[in-house]
C-alpha cells in the first residue's frame, strides 16, 4: 500500500453566520409575536374540536365569568359601533349620561359593561382600574328581567348595515342558566348564529369526524 | 466548531520581557446557536397555536304551533340530559323511564351504538342540559355532535318536571349528592 498520508484539513465549521440568521429569525418572530392585553376578565374556556378562528373584529362579545355574571363589550377597532350603541342605550333607556361618562366606555379601549341600567350611570363615573369585575353584579338576564336583550336590540342598531359578530365566552365553571338568559336574549332579537369561543382541541384519532377528515385530505 | 478568536494576534517578543504565555480564547458558539433556534420554535408555537376558536351555533326558530315543529320519529331519538357533577343521563325514544347514567368518556360509544342502529335520515338527538350542569357540560356535548358527525341535534331548554324528578330519583338511589 502506497504510504500516502492524507493532508487532514480542520474540520472546524465557522458558526457565527448560523448564529447570527437564528438571531435573525428570533427578532422577526418576537416582533410579529402579538400579545394580548391580559382581559379583565377572567375566564376559563372549554375545549373544543372546531378549526375555525375566533373573529377579531365586529365582535359583540358576551363574557359569562364563574359566578354567573355575564358581561358585554365590543371589539375596540369598532369605536364608531360602540359610540352609537352608548347613545342608543341612553336615549331607549333614558339614562342621562354625559358626555365623559359616553366616553369612559367608547373610547377606552376594553370597555366592558357589567351593570344592570339602573347602576349604569354611577358605573361609567368611574375609570374601569379603579372597578374590580368581583364587585359588578353583571348583566341581568334572568326570564323576568333580560336587559342582555335590549344591549342586543342596541347592538345591532349600532353595527346596522355592516357584519355584527355575536361571540360568547363562557366560563368551564359557569352554569347553564346563564347561558340559557344569554341564548333567550338572542332568540328575542332574532339572532339565531352565534359563536361560542373555545380551546383548540385534537380531533380524537378513529372518531367519525377523524375519519371524515382523512378522507377530505386523502 | 465555532470559533472566536480572541487570542492577540502575533507575539511580539519585546527586549528582556519574558515570553508570557498567552492562552487562547477560543469561544465555541454552538450552545448559542441551539438556544436561539429552540427560541425561535417558542415563538412560532405560541403565536400560532394561542389563538382561540370558534363553535358555530344556530338556533332553530322559536315556533309555538306544534303542528310547525320539526316532526321526530320516536323510536329515533336519543334524548341526552345532562346533570351535576358531569353527570349524563340518556333514554332512546319517549320513555324517560329508562334513562341510563353515562359519563362523557361512554357517551360517546352510546352515541354512536344509536346511529349505527337508526337510519341517518332520522336520527335526531335531543340535548337537555339541566339547571345544575356546568357550560363546559353543554360545550363538550356540542362537540360531541360534532366529532361524532351527527347532523341533527338540539338544544332543548325544558326538563320537564317528571324527568327532572326521575333524574333526582336516580341520584338518591345512586347516592348522588
Amino acid at each position: 500500500m502506497p504510504k500516502v498520508k492524507l493532508p487532514r484539513k480542520s474540520t472546524t465549521i465557522d458558526m457565527t453566520a448560523m448564529c447570527d440568521v437564528a438571531f435573525l429569525l428570533l427578532s422577526f418572530f418576537i416582533l410579529t409575536a402579538k400579545f394580548k392585553p391580559s382581559d379583565a376578565l377572567a375566564v376559563v374556556t372549554p375545549s373544543s374540536v372546531q378549526t375555525k378562528i375566533a373573529p377579531e373584529r365586529d365582535v359583540v362579545l358576551i363574557t359569562i365569568d364563574k359566578d354567573n355574571k355575564v358581561f358585554l363589550s365590543v371589539s375596540d377597532v369598532n369605536k364608531p359601533q360602540k359610540i352609537e350603541l352608548i347613545d342608543a342605550i341612553n336615549t331607549s333607556k333614558a339614562l342621562g349620561l354625559t358626555d365623559a361618562e359616553k366616553a369612559n366606555f367608547s373610547n377606552k379601549p376594553s370597555s366592558y359593561i357589567g351593570v344592570p341600567f339602573n347602576k349604569l350611570k354611577s358605573f361609567l363615573d368611574h375609570t374601569p382600574d379603579e372597578i374590580k369585575p368581583d364587585q359588578l353584579t353583571g348583566i341581568p338576564v334572568d326570564s323576568t328581567n333580560n336587559e342582555l336583550a335590549d344591549w342586543i336590540a342596541a347592538a345591532k342598531t349600532a353595527f346596522a348595515g355592516g357584519k355584527m359578530n355575536l361571540v360568547v365566552k363562557g366560563d368551564n365553571a359557569s352554569t347553564y342558566p346563564a347561558f340559557q338568559g344569554v341564548k333567550n336574549a338572542f332568540m328575542k332579537n332574532d339572532e339565531m348564529k352565534f359563536q361560542v369561543v373555545t380551546n383548540p382541541a385534537a380531533v380524537p384519532v378513529g372518531s367519525e369526524l377523524y375519519k371524515a377528515n382523512m378522507s377530505r385530505k386523502g | 466548531m465555532a470559533e472566536l478568536d480572541t487570542s492577540g494576534g502575533g507575539h511580539k517578543k519585546g527586549p528582556g520581557v519574558k515570553k508570557g504565555k498567552k492562552l487562547s480564547t477560543r469561544v465555541d458558539l454552538t450552545p448559542m446557536v441551539d438556544l436561539g433556534f429552540l427560541l425561535i420554535t417558542f415563538f412560532i408555537f405560541t403565536t400560532t397555536v394561542s389563538q382561540p376558536t370558534a363553535m358555530k351555533i344556530n338556533l332553530p326558530k322559536d315556533v309555538q304551533k306544534p303542528e310547525e315543529q320539526n316532526k321526530v320519529k320516536a323510536s329515533a331519538v336519543l334524548t341526552i340530559m345532562l346533570a351535576k357533577n358531569d353527570q349524563i343521563y340518556y333514554y332512546e325514544g319517549d320513555d324517560p323511564v329508562k334513562m341510563q347514567p353515562a359519563n362523557f368518556k361512554g357517551i360517546r360509544d352510546v352515541i354512536l351504538d344509536k346511529k349505527r342502529r337508526t337510519d341517518t335520515a332520522d336520527f335526531v338527538v335531543v340535548l337537555k342540559p339541566s339547571k345544575n350542569c356546568t357550560y363546559k357540560n353543554t360545550v363538550n356535548i356540542l362537540d360531541e355532535m360534532t366529532i361524532d358527525g351527527v347532523k341533527r341535534y338540539a338544544l332543548v331548554d325544558n326538563v320537564s318536571p317528571y324527568e327532572a324528578d326521575l333524574i333526582k330519583q336516580t341520584e338518591a338511589a345512586n347516592g348522588v349528592k
